[in-house]
């Protein structure tokens, strides 16, 4: 006996119910994902903005004989412990550097010490009431305000916190980055083409395979354990530099990029292959002319977000010495260097509180490069696209 | 079966030539442990079109890939036996097969043209061969092929365009126009026009029948009615043996085994 659509329709409540119930939970789950995602980008961004931007203060600065001689004397007595330090310190190597500054007394904006920085910030400091009174006064005579801080932008690490800057782990992420691609691309694409294209399928090829996934999945501070006993101690390469660093994350990149790139491989069809083959192509006439560019977006996203990963990664190069301090912008791959997220993590373990909007001004920094580097994967991977 | 001698056909076609191009003698295949071509003996002359007809898994696709060694790419293939063309054995350790492909061209099932203009899928190989590299003569080059393939008029406005713009069955003869580019002696078709409407049928055999004028023609078809039309000699493979090799009117007419007349009867396949 068959049913009537009344009754069938009655059985399919239960189901229907089910598919609502399967799709408001999915939706939760992605609601959820996005709410962690807004609130840590606004707890960064809140904590990591102020770093932008650092008090500066109007004084007369004296470049007299004896301030070449004793900082402190470049500025009046009653607004000295308002100064940076770190500024009066670089008194004496300006006067070397323009002499015709001797002798003369001019008012300028100059940084202020870290404390009144944090006060004007609204944030917890350690400045007395008698020079929060004196600062509150300049600000009432326009002569202390929140400038744009370029300096963040342009030094490197310094102790003082209104010193401090992001320039030289930038740039030391630069150098690292291109020694890890240098040495892991072509590596990584050539492994893949011959595991792919050319090598037979055998017990040998299948090791090699379980073996190179194997190691995609390795505690990254094992491949800096690897770069310490290899390149340093036995190559004697120089520790903390960004050669080492790259290095180090190479071994780390490699496996990501092969498996990125063997997928694209396969996902090239044979129907190609063979009318490459059939039309009289060699082995790599086949993979330069025909599968290669079909894979190259799906190679390029993967080695692009294989080197987003490796530029993430602190604790490999903790052991190759790059999670140091680094004052100086600047300098070769054989220089000593530390990374953004190396810098990030030096700064948190700093003691003083001023240190914190820093260490989030990093974090921002870094995903604005990790953003960036993320959406060139994907233009990439619009542009070179195609259809077969 | 009572042939005159292995691997000619039984009946003689009085309208086709008999220029030997490739002898088959005792080929066997493997596929790893099994055996998929078992003694074939067949004799293909020039400038005609021969099909092989069977039906599926008799291996004559196969066979036909054993013409120009593309079964080299399947790693488990193990064969035996001789396939000749101009006095060498191809399968031969002195045999480049990438020289082979060059002088056996070949069409697939499905139209596969590269993912590139038109004229580019025609140009690659020629280029590729160095037969032709200064522009002039490769735009020639390209449109002999395409006239030849019977595309020209129909892509000549649009050449740089992707070929994998053009409709299923121009995709087919671009492919054909690729493969002829190269001046080829054979072009193997594997079931050509089994991915194509009616219509693109009826043009690629008619192109066929042009074709051979310039190229021998080997072609796998399970239609039975297009190796009818097309072809002057037909191999009726089953269970990978040749079980007739004959002049077309006859094998169809008068099929000299019970085999091949039960299949082509309908009576399986």
């Amino acid at each position: 006996m068959s049913q009537s659509l009344d009754e069938i329709t009655l059985q399919l409540k239960r189901r229907h119910r089910q598919s609502r119930l399967m799709k408001w939970l999915s939706m939760g789950a992605l609601g959820l994902a996005g709410l962690f995602l807004v609130f840590f980008f606004t707890d960064m961004l809140m904590k990591g903005l102020p770093a932008f931007q650092q008090a500066q203060i109007q004084v007369k600065a004296h470049y007299s004989e004896q301030a070449s001689k004793m900082p402190p004397a470049a500025v009046d007595e009653d607004i000295r412990d308002l100064v940076s330090r770190g500024w009066l310190r670089l008194i004496p190597r300006q006067i070397q550097d323009q002499p015709k500054l001797l002798g003369t007394t001019r008012t300028e904006w100059v940084l202020a010490d870290g404390q009144v920085d944090q006060y004007l910030k609204d944030h917890p400091n350690r400045l007395s009431e008698d020079a929060r009174a004196r600062v509150d006064e300049m600000v009432a005579q326009g002569r202390a305000e929140l400038r744009f801080n370029l300096r963040f932008f342009t030094s490197g690490d310094s102790k003082m916190p209104e010193l401090a800057g992001i320039m030289a782990a930038a740039l030391g992420t630069v150098w690292t980055m291109l020694v890890t691609l240098v040495i892991a691309f072509p590596i990584g694409v050539m492994t893949a083409i011959y595991l792919e294209e050319f090598a037979p399928d055998n017990r040998l090829t299948q090791l090699i395979e379980i073996n190179i996934n194997n190691l995609a999945a390795i505690p990254s501070i094992l491949f800096g354990l690897l770069g310490l006993a290899i390149f340093i101690n036995f190559f004697g390469v120089p520790r903390s530099t960004p050669l080492v660093g790259g290095m180090t994350l190479a071994l780390m990149t490699l496996p990501v990029i092969i498996i990125a790139t063997r997928t694209a491989l396969r996902s090239v069809p044979d129907s190609i292959r063979h009318a490459a083959f059939g039309v009289g192509c060699s082995r790599w006439q086949v993979v330069r002319d025909h599968v290669l560019p079909l894979a190259m977006p799906g190679i390029m996203t993967g080695s692009i977000i294989g080197l987003a990963q490796a530029m993430g990664e602190t604790a490999p190069l903790i052991i190759v010495g790059m999670v140091a301090f680094i004052p100086d912008v600047g300098g070769t791959i054989t220089d000593a260097a530390t990374v953004l997220p190396a810098q990030v993590f030096t700064w948190s373990g700093e003691p003083d509180r001023a240190f914190v909007e820093k260490t989030a001004g990093g974090i921002v920094v870094l995903l604005a490069v990790l953003i960036a580097l993320n959406a060139t994967a994907v233009l990439l991977r619009r542009k070179f696209e195609r259809r077969w | 079966m009572n042939r005159s001698s292995p691997g000619e056909p039984l009946t003689h076609n009085d309208n086709a030539h008999h220029e030997l191009i490739i002898r088959v003698r005792d080929l066997d295949l493997w596929y790893g442990e099994s055996q998929a071509l078992h003694g074939i003996d067949l004799d293909l002359y020039r400038n005609n079109v021969t099909a092989l007809i069977g039906p599926s898994g008799c291996g004559k696709s196969t066979f036909l890939r054993c013409l120009n060694r593309m079964n080299d790419l399947i790693p488990s293939v193990r064969v035996k036996g001789s396939v000749e063309m101009e006095g060498r054995d191809v399968n031969d350790a002195r045999t480049d097969e990438v020289a082979l492909r060059r002088l056996v061209g070949m069409v697939f099932q499905k139209p596969n043209p590269f993912p590139k203009s038109i004229y580019d899928n025609v140009a690659y190989a020629p280029r590729m061969h160095d037969l032709v590299s200064r522009k002039p003569d490769v735009d020639d080059l390209v449109e002999q092929a395409l006239r030849d393939a019977g595309l020209w008029d129909e892509v000549k406005d649009k050449l740089k365009q992707p070929g994998t713009s053009l409709s299923g069955g121009q995709q087919q003869r671009l492919c054909i126009a690729r493969a002829i580019a190269v001046r080829p002696e054979v072009i193997l078709m594997d079931e050509p026009t089994s991915a194509l409407d009616p219509i693109s049928t009826a043009t690629i055999e008619d192109l066929m029948d042009r074709l051979k004028l310039q190229f021998t023609i080997v072609t796998v078809t399970h239609n039975m009615q297009q190796a009818a039309r097309v072809a002057d000699y037909t191999a009726f493979f089953h269970l990978g043996e040749v079980v007739e090799y004959n002049d077309t009117k006859t094998m169809f007419s008068n099929p000299a085994t019970k085999r091949a007349e039960d299949y082509i009867t309908g009576r399986y396949g």
